[in-house]
């Protein structure tokens, strides 16, 4: 291997992709939009949610019980009640997607026998959001419960350790919003890299045969090997960079806490990259239409890493089956790499299995790409 | 350059003029076509054959200037214009899923031929492609000669008086060349102007007159025989020796040698006075040691012609500037 | 012109087919060292099926190829030390520039710098291009674009020049620029196998091999090719030339009538004897011509008349 020759195509190819307008975008602009883009959009939180009361008492406990729900900021009160058909109108129309409703004889039966059942309708056209709203639900009642027992624990003169598990459960439970930002965006800079990375690769080869350069390449002494090493490593640097801009945006913007070395992100990274870039060469190879290619290349690195990858689905919660085929995707390794790289701080050492995992893969598919390549014209 | 004025003629340009941007791909052209006339358009790749044609058929403004095609200014009524023409582009623009006579069906449709004319017009296109016998042959079955008829068939369905042909012998095979040349001439004799461009010099031999375009410029028009004789200022010498490399430094300063070049194994060599020459080289050289094999005058190619106006245009356009 | 006539090309029996069709069916030829060797025929011919095989870019079905002592079929990255190839289709990269794309070819073939900078110097001076070192390939003219192809592959010295319709569709002045320079390698020992589609450009090769349907017609000097030409062309000058098509189309021993500008060109079996019989019909149908000559055929009509003789016409 001629490290000169290697050098050229190096150079070239840088080149090329800078007076190019589509590859630019792709690298610069595409990671910058897909992170804002998700990053906001994509939000497993529910906060201002409309609801309905119906206060069949209208007593100052049961006033008391629906002030918690507008001291939130998940709920918003929207309407007040008087009759069930207005609930039910107004969840038709779609003016809440929950009715609470006290019973008529709310405070009689907690001065009674201490616990009465509260109401809660749900519009559950939308599963995901009416089980959330549920659990929001049940968690401001349960606090107010809390309060109603601890007041009544101090009429009667009982001790408070009693009733302190319950508190700190509702705690954790408000703060879930945080946490699942910092679960996703983790993920998303892995999506992301898959993405641009195998799309920026899918045209370099593909490119060559449609516009008639290869022919002449092919006719000369150039090996396979140095052609591929030497376009992927432009491309290596452009995904380094992409990849800093996204995890600092992560850490700087969104404000994901990072707790690992900086030293074992570059070297994850780097491997990642190598996989993905290397997908993208190979569809290149492949297929000799730049439209196709990228086309393959964006169905093998979105779609997977979607939806198999455990960036928002966990895969812990996947069937066996599927949990199976989830081994052969290679951005699940970089995935659960980098969560705990931000989240926990693992080291190197702890990471050795998707480490490992990710080096057979990378060096799998280079070796596939450098083998597919043929100096043949048919 | 001014080009010929024909009494009555069916095509004018008129100081055509067509810009694209800030690039000029016709730069004040005239010319005119009469009645019966076969006009050839050389030149190479780029330099505007196609876009003045395209000009002529409507399909393109003039930024400048005028063209008149069977009395109608294209600028003005290009539709009316259409009616009158025939055109052939350059890759026959055939539907290659449609048999011959679907295609010839459709654009009998398209040029508005009347109904009852329609059959007989067919037979005479498909009789002069020579496809009698193949009229349900898928167009893509049909060799490239034999599209290029049925194309050129295509063309003249509605008995145009006008006929525009776009590099119409690319890729065809010298005996079909010929027969289409052939068609093309007896077109001609039954009164259509013909307009035809090509990148093959050579094919300049098989027109009336010759129309040479370089870089969007007619740099000459007139008869093959006219441009040979008078464009070269000079005529045209063969010499067969043994040794090329010699005998070139050699005739380079040679009296009476206007310039002189390598052609295969021999030199072809300008003169200002061929007969003296004749009799004067052959001892120049002799006495230099460098013994000829070879003398004879020859005719120069279309493409010695061309090299020397394109010359002679790129001096004169330096000195305008 | 002295040339040793020791073959350093040498292709025996080779077919290519795609699909059904045999694109090159049994062709041989051998091109001897330090000549311009020309591959002519018309479109489908395979001349660039046989360029790209020569090239070790395409294998062949069957047959063999030597170039310079190399079996390009079992070892076709040792042939490519040896060859350089410019294909049809502009080969190099248009968002380079010039120097860019020259540096790039010096690159691969490992050319030292200075003996880079030289060469390129030197070659781009030839094709009138020294002002346009730093301009975009992509936006170069057509001959401009040509003369660079063959700057980038002459740039590492190549013995043997391998060109694909290098001049097809070229202005006449880069035409000339570049039959210029190639007449300059043909005196430094280059060996050079040219393809064409202009019959007249054959001319100007020392051989030539006429190609039809992936066959070779016929293989010699332009001479000796004319010479072999059956019969004789007639040249005949007349205002009216259909006129004179049907006063002679018919008569015994002519063939081929074809109409040119400027009057009528037709072949002949024996000058000396239908001439005088030319003369006399078109005497005899009162057609106006002004000469009947024997003319110098072109190598078109020499190709139409052996065509002819191989019954292969379309």
């Amino acid at each position: 291997m001629k490290f000169r020759r290697l050098k050229a195509i190096a150079v070239k190819e840088i080149l090329q992709v800078w007076r190019d307008p589509r590859s630019l975008m792709i690298a610069l602009l595409l990671p910058f939009t897909q992170m804002f883009l998700f990053g906001y959009g994509v939000n497993l939180d529910l906060k201002h949610l409309p609801v309905c009361t119906f206060d069949r008492e209208g007593s100052q406990l049961s006033q008391d019980l629906l002030k918690h729900f507008q001291a939130t900021q998940y709920f918003n009160i929207a309407h007040n009640a008087k009759t069930y058909a207005e609930i039910t109108a107004a969840i038709d129309d779609g003016q809440c997607g929950l009715a609470i409703v006290v019973p008529p004889d709310f405070s009689e039966r907690i001065n009674d026998t201490g616990t009465v059942p509260v109401q809660a309708i749900l519009d559950a056209t939308d599963d995901n959001t009416a089980n959330i709203a549920f659990g929001y639900a049940a968690a401001v009642v349960e606090g107010y419960s809390n309060d109603v027992a601890v007041s009544w624990m101090d009429r009667q003169g009982k001790p408070l350790q009693q009733i302190q598990p319950m508190v700190v459960q509702s705690r954790v439970w408000f703060n879930e919003d945080l946490e699942s930002r910092n679960f996703i965006i983790p993920g998303l800079v892995a999506m992301i890299m898959a993405l641009v990375g195998a799309q920026l690769t899918s045209l370099t080869i593909s490119r060559e045969w449609e516009r008639g350069t290869m022919e002449l390449l092919v006719s000369t002494p150039v090996k396979p090997i140095e052609l591929m090493l030497g376009k992927l490593m432009p491309y290596l640097v452009l995904g380094w960079l992409d990849a800093a801009f996204c995890l600092a945006l992560a850490a700087l913007w969104f404000g994901v806490p990072y707790r690992g070395t900086l030293f074992a992100l570059f070297v994850t990274t780097s491997l990642f990259l190598i996989v993905v870039l290397s997908i993208g060469y190979l569809m290149s190879v492949l297929i000799r239409s730049q439209v196709g290619a990228s086309q393959i290349a964006l169905l093998v690195t979105m779609l997977p890493t979607t939806l198999l990858s455990g960036y928002i689905f966990p895969i812990d919660q996947m069937p066996k089956v599927i949990q199976g085929i989830t081994y052969l995707i290679y951005s699940r390794y970089y995935v659960s790499i980098v969560k705990d790289l931000f989240l926990k701080g693992s080291s190197l050492v702890e990471l050795s299995t998707p480490i490992i995992f990710l080096v057979i893969y990378a060096s799998t598919v280079m070796l596939l790409a450098a083998r597919a390549f043929r100096k043949r014209l048919d | 350059m001014n080009g010929d004025r024909l009494s009555d003629p069916e095509i004018v340009a008129e100081d055509l003029v067509k810009r694209f941007g800030s690039f000029i791909a016709v730069d004040q052209v005239n010319f005119s076509i009469g009645r019966g006339e076969v006009l050839g358009f050389l030149g190479p790749n780029g330099a505007g054959k196609s876009t003045i044609i395209r000009i002529l058929c409507g399909l393109l403004r003039p930024t400048a200037g005028r063209a008149l095609v069977a009395g109608i200014d294209v600028a003005r009524d290009p539709e009316r214009v259409r009616e009158r023409i025939g055109y052939m582009s350059q890759k026959f623009s055939l539907y290659r899923d449609l048999s011959v006579e679907e295609n010839l069906k459709f654009f009998g449709g398209i040029y508005r031929v009347p109904r009852q004319q329609l059959p007989e017009r067919m037979r005479f296109a498909i009789d002069m492609a020579g496809l009698g016998g193949r009229e349900k042959a898928l167009v893509s079955t049909l060799a490239g000669g034999w599209q290029q008829r049925l194309a050129l068939g295509c063309a003249v369905l509605h008995r145009p008086p006008i006929l525009f042909l776009d590099e119409p012998t690319s890729g065809v095979e010298p005996t079909s060349r010929r027969r289409f040349w052939d068609l093309i001439h007896s077109l001609a004799a039954d009164g259509v102007s013909v307009l035809v461009s090509t990148h093959y010099m050579d094919e300049a031999e098989y027109c009336h007159r010759a129309a040479l375009i370089n870089q969007g410029r007619l740099i000459a028009i007139g008869s093959p025989d006219e441009l040979k004789r008078t464009a070269l200022g000079g005529e045209l010498l063969l010499l067969e020796c043994d040794s090329l490399g010699p005998t070139l430094a050699a005739i380079e300063r040679a009296p009476g040698v206007l310039d002189c070049s390598v052609f295969g194994s021999a030199l072809h060599v300008l003169v200002a006075d061929a007969d003296r020459s004749l009799c004067e080289l052959p001892r120049y050289l002799g006495d230099k040691g460098l013994p000829l094999t070879r003398i004879d005058r020859i005719h120069p190619s279309l493409e010695d012609v061309f090299v020397q106006l394109i010359a002679v245009d790129s001096a004169k356009r330096r000195i305008a500037a | 012109m002295n040339g040793q006539a020791s073959p350093i090309v040498a292709a025996e029996a080779l077919t290519k087919r795609f699909a059904d069709v045999a694109a090159v069916d049994g062709l041989s030829f051998t091109v001897n060292h330090g000549e311009i060797f020309g591959l002519v025929g018309p479109d489908g011919a395979g001349k660039t099926t046989t360029m790209r095989m020569l090239a070790g870019v395409l294998p062949p079905d069957a047959g063999s190829i030597v170039v310079d002592g190399v079996d390009v079929i079992a070892d076709p990255e040792e042939g490519k030390q040896h060859i350089s190839y410019m294909p049809q289709r502009f080969g190099l990269y248009e968002d380079l520039t010039v120097d860019e794309n020259i540096r790039f070819y010096a690159d691969l073939f490992e050319v030292a710098a200075d003996v880079r900078e030289e060469r390129a110097r030197r070659l781009l001076a030839a094709s009138g291009m020294s002002q346009f070192r730093s301009r975009l390939a992509g936006q170069l003219s057509g001959g401009m674009k040509q003369k660079l192809g063959l700057t980038c592959a002459l740039v590492h010295t190549p013995k043997i020049l391998l060109l694909d319709e290098p001049t097809t569709g070229v202005d006449p002045v880069s035409r000339r620029d570049f039959w210029r320079i190639l007449y300059g390698l043909r005196e430094e020992g280059v060996t050079i196998l040219i393809t064409t589609a202009y019959l007249d450009e054959a001319e100007r090769c020392n051989r030539l091999a006429l190609l039809h349907s992936g066959r070779v017609l016929y293989c010699d000097t332009p001479t000796a090719l004319k010479e072999h030409m059956p019969g004789a062309l007639v040249v005949i000058s007349s205002p009216s030339g259909r006129q004179v098509r049907s006063a002679i189309t018919d008569l015994a021993g002519v063939s081929n009538v074809i109409l040119v500008g400027d009057g009528v060109h037709a072949v002949v079996d024996d000058a000396e004897r239908r001439i005088p019989e030319l003369r006399d019909a078109l005497q005899r149908a009162n057609v106006p011509f002004t000469g009947i000559a024997v003319g110098e055929p072109s190598i078109e009509d020499v190709f139409v008349a052996l065509l002819e003789n191989n019954g292969a016409a379309q």
